[in-house]
């Protein structure tokens, strides 16, 4: 049994094989480091220069507008964090989803110790936020407004745009944090036009190595820095840069952007099919991302198993996925995400993820139906509480 | 002047004529924990072993901790050796007092003296008096304070004389391999880590036993168990983890059994494995973490109907700890934060809601009937993985 079959791109994807070269090029070659007068330390600076510009036409911005970070968590850290320590005048109104990515819902948790005022919008059945809450609840002292773009665990996509028309109308001075980890270099997410203030990206979603990954900062927009030393990033992120990390962010960029309409085109293609099968094969299993969800999440779930215990069967197969919550003999943490949708506990037991990449085909599909085929019926519970 | 270490030992001092096996015990065993850290002669004098490095800048401060955490120790100090001559115990006291006060800013001190060495002409409290003089005439600041002193200088008058303040505590206990060998039942939890070291500490050589049940659980599992067992290597010496394939068995148990005895039957089928093994590496006894009344499998009867599975000793040292005393010790031997890594057995699927708490084992043995768990048992003791796992 060589043959492996990845279907956990939304944790990490396998970085491009000219993406590990370049990396391997640049750390052989070009070593120095950008803050250094001499040769090496220009050369240095103008790779990551080079990158820069990538990231920035993937983007369709500037290069000065963006920050290279250490990930996405970095990122979202940056972009709440940053700002409101910058504009201690801003609001002490902060608002986000309840189905954050926890690198911004913990940050999110520390404000409200902090004494800001914290409300979480709650979605729909299809885990999508409500507008119509949101509405209610912004105010003139609303300063910042943090939404996931591609939730991480269903692949529901929220309604950016609207967020920001809603902003210009009812609170101005509100600015909109995107986290786009799921969505940068699947579908083409424009911060400029579409008014956004400020958007984490991140490397190893897109082929690209990990321990790297992007903010978006709009013009003009005052941030202050978590990190705090030598003063790399124009200030906003000290530390010596990770040359072949950002070269090889930037090179993936480049690579997965050039193919962005196919690659959709493929991956929802295998979404569409793959759908389709788990519904014609299993009665009883439940697709909990919404039709018109990015085709590169599929979180199903299986009731009467556990999920992690079919993640481990197959897993004995070679094929990876992910679980939608995880438990243990002492406590379940339940996937808050499911969980704010209104999935009931025993759906949520057996939720899997499988998230996709333009690298998956047909075949990987189906061979993963007929492993599930074969798996459920052993490990499903058949009398109560067991198994 | 020599600067070695000097260890103490307790409980085999009061041994007979078997005295010399345990010391010398002991001696093999503080040399394998420190071979590793440089050349020493390791060599026992009038009931104490003495550390000899043969070596410059030999790792002091590693060796002592290592020491210390050999079962048979009870403590070590640093020591300055020098030859029994008064001015050189003088001088050598003089300038340890000055090392230790600028070190850790000391402002009072007494002297302690020892003589063993009856042919030395001044007595233990003489000498001590005139030290003491002769070191406050000498450091400013500094003063005599018999109550509670920041340090005391110890000065042993044999023949040769041994000058040190610092003392640290060891595990005391008997030296590994001085009584045999037993087979830890290591489940990955708080409790199976500290009962091992426990006995450990009573001299008894260890090996482990595991039983995983992959995929139901996951291999983060099993790496814990081998990491908690690499925490114990550095207190009992090499171990052999035997780990076992234990899927099929729990299975069988599962669709055959009634659910509220499921936890027990695992149990039993568990010590009859592990009773095998025991015998293929001669093991005379079983270890295992259970603790009175803790879960319902750790109930009076329930370990009634446990231990009439086997028909070897079965040793539960932490049978009338508390939670509270079997965590502290697993701090203190840093298995804890391990233990709590949230994936022992990930996924309660062998579980039932309600297991049964006074099991009657007449009713379990026939439960069990329903299985023929003679070749699974036979097929998992074949199939298993040995780890060996070394300090």
């Amino acid at each position: 049994m060589d043959r492996e079959i990845y279907l956990d791109n939304s944790a990490t994807t396998k970085p491009y094989d000219e993406v590990i070269e370049y990396i391997a090029k640049v750390s052989r070659e070009f070593y120095g480091n950008p803050s250094s007068l001499h040769t090496k330390g220009i050369e240095s600076e103008n790779l990551v220069k080079k990158a820069r510009g990538q990231i920035a036409e993937a983007l369709k911005t500037d290069s000065k507008d963006i920050c290279f970070t250490s990930g996405g968590t970095e990122s979202n850290n940056l972009a709440i964090l940053g700002y409101l320590k910058a504009n201690p005048r801003a609001g002490k109104h902060v608002i986000t989803s309840e189905i954050e990515h926890p690198s911004v819902l913990e940050v999110y948790k520390q404000l409200a110790q902090e004494g800001y005022k914290v409300d979480y919008i709650p979605v729909d059945k299809d885990g999508v936020i409500r507008l119509d809450f949101l509405k209610d609840i912004v105010s003139a002292d609303t300063s910042i407004i943090s939404i996931i773009h591609t939730n991480n665990e269903t692949g529901a996509i929220q309604p950016i745009e609207e967020i920001c028309s809603l902003r210009k109308k009812l609170c101005p001075n509100a600015v909109i944090h995107v986290d786009a980890v799921q969505a940068f270099g699947k579908t083409l997410i424009n911060p400029s036009t579409c008014n956004v203030d400020l958007m984490s990206i991140s490397s190893h979603k897109i082929h690209g190595p990990k321990g790297v990954g992007g903010l978006y900062i709009r013009k003009g927009l005052r941030l202050k820095p978590v990190l705090i030393g030598g003063g790399q990033e124009s200030a906003l992120r000290s530390g010596t840069e990770n040359v072949p990390g950002i070269c090889g962010f930037g090179l993936a960029a480049e690579i997965i952007f050039s193919k962005l309409d196919d690659n959709y085109k493929i991956t929802n293609e295998l979404r569409n099919h793959f759908v389709k099968r788990v519904n014609d094969t299993f009665e009883d299993a439940v697709v909990n991302s919404p039709e018109n969800a990015s085709p590169y999440i599929i979180n199903v779930s299986f009731p009467n198993l556990k999920s992690e215990v079919l993640l481990h069967h197959l897993e004995q197969k070679n094929i990876y996925v992910s679980t939608g919550s995880a438990c243990s003999s002492r406590k379940t943490h339940h996937s808050h995400v499911l969980k704010a949708m209104g999935v009931s506990s025993k759906y949520i037991d057996g939720a899997i993820r499988f998230s996709l990449s333009h690298t998956n085909n047909i075949c990987e599909m189906d061979e993963t139906i007929e492993a599930l085929k074969e798996i459920i019926p052993i490990i499903s519970i058949k009398r109560g509480g067991k198994r | 002047m020599n600067k070695i270490i000097l260890v103490r030992y307790g409980e085999i001092i009061l041994k007979g004529l078997n005295r010399p096996v345990f010391e010398d015990k002991l001696i093999g065993n503080i040399k394998s924990a420190i071979y590793k850290f440089g050349k020493a002669k390791v060599m026992k004098s009038q009931g104490r072993i003495y550390i000899e490095p043969q070596e410059e800048n030999y790792d002091f401060d590693s060796v002592l901790a290592k020491v210390a955490k050999v079962f048979g120790v009870v403590s070590v100090s640093p020591v300055w050796k020098i030859e029994t001559e008064y001015e050189t115990i003088k001088a050598t006291s003089l300038k340890m007092a000055s090392k230790l006060i600028e070190e850790k800013g000391y402002k009072t001190f007494k002297v302690e003296t020892k003589r063993g060495n009856k042919r030395f002409p001044m007595q233990s409290p003489e000498i001590s008096a005139d030290v003491g003089g002769f070191i406050l005439e000498n450091i400013e600041g500094l003063s005599v304070d018999v109550k509670n002193p920041d340090f005391i200088l110890y000065l042993e008058v044999r023949e040769s004389t041994y000058v040190y303040s610092e003392t640290l505590k060891a595990q005391g206990g008997m030296p590994l391999g001085s009584n045999g060998k037993a087979l830890l039942l290591l489940s990955g939890g708080i409790d199976s880590p500290v009962a091992g070291w426990m006995m450990g500490k009573r001299g008894v050589e260890i090996e482990a036993i595991h039983f995983y049940s992959y995929p139901y659980t996951s291999e983060r599992a099993k790496q814990k168990v081998i990491d908690l067992a690499q925490i114990m290597a550095q207190y009992c010496g090499k171990i052999r983890l035997h780990v076992v394939p234990f899927t099929e068995i729990q299975l069988k148990i599962n669709d055959n059994c009634p659910e509220e005895q499921l936890t027990i039957i695992m149990r039993r089928i568990m010590m009859q494995i592990a009773e095998k093994v025991a015998a293929k590496v001669n093991a005379m006894a079983l270890i295992t973490g259970e603790s009175m009344g803790q879960v319902a499998s750790q109930t009076m009867q329930s370990l009634y109907c446990t231990d009439a599975a086997v028909n070897m000793p079965v040793f539960r040292p932490l049978i009338g700890m508390d939670k509270v005393e079997v965590v502290d010790i697993a701090r203190r031997i840093d298995t804890f934060d391990t233990s709590v890594l949230p994936y022992e057995d990930c996924c309660t699927v062998f579980v039932a809601k309600h297991p049964q708490t006074k099991p009657k084992l007449e009713k379990i043995l026939q439960s069990e009937s329903a299985v023929d768990f003679e070749p699974l048992i036979n097929t998992a003791v074949e199939n298993i993985e040995v780890i060996i796992i070394k300090p």
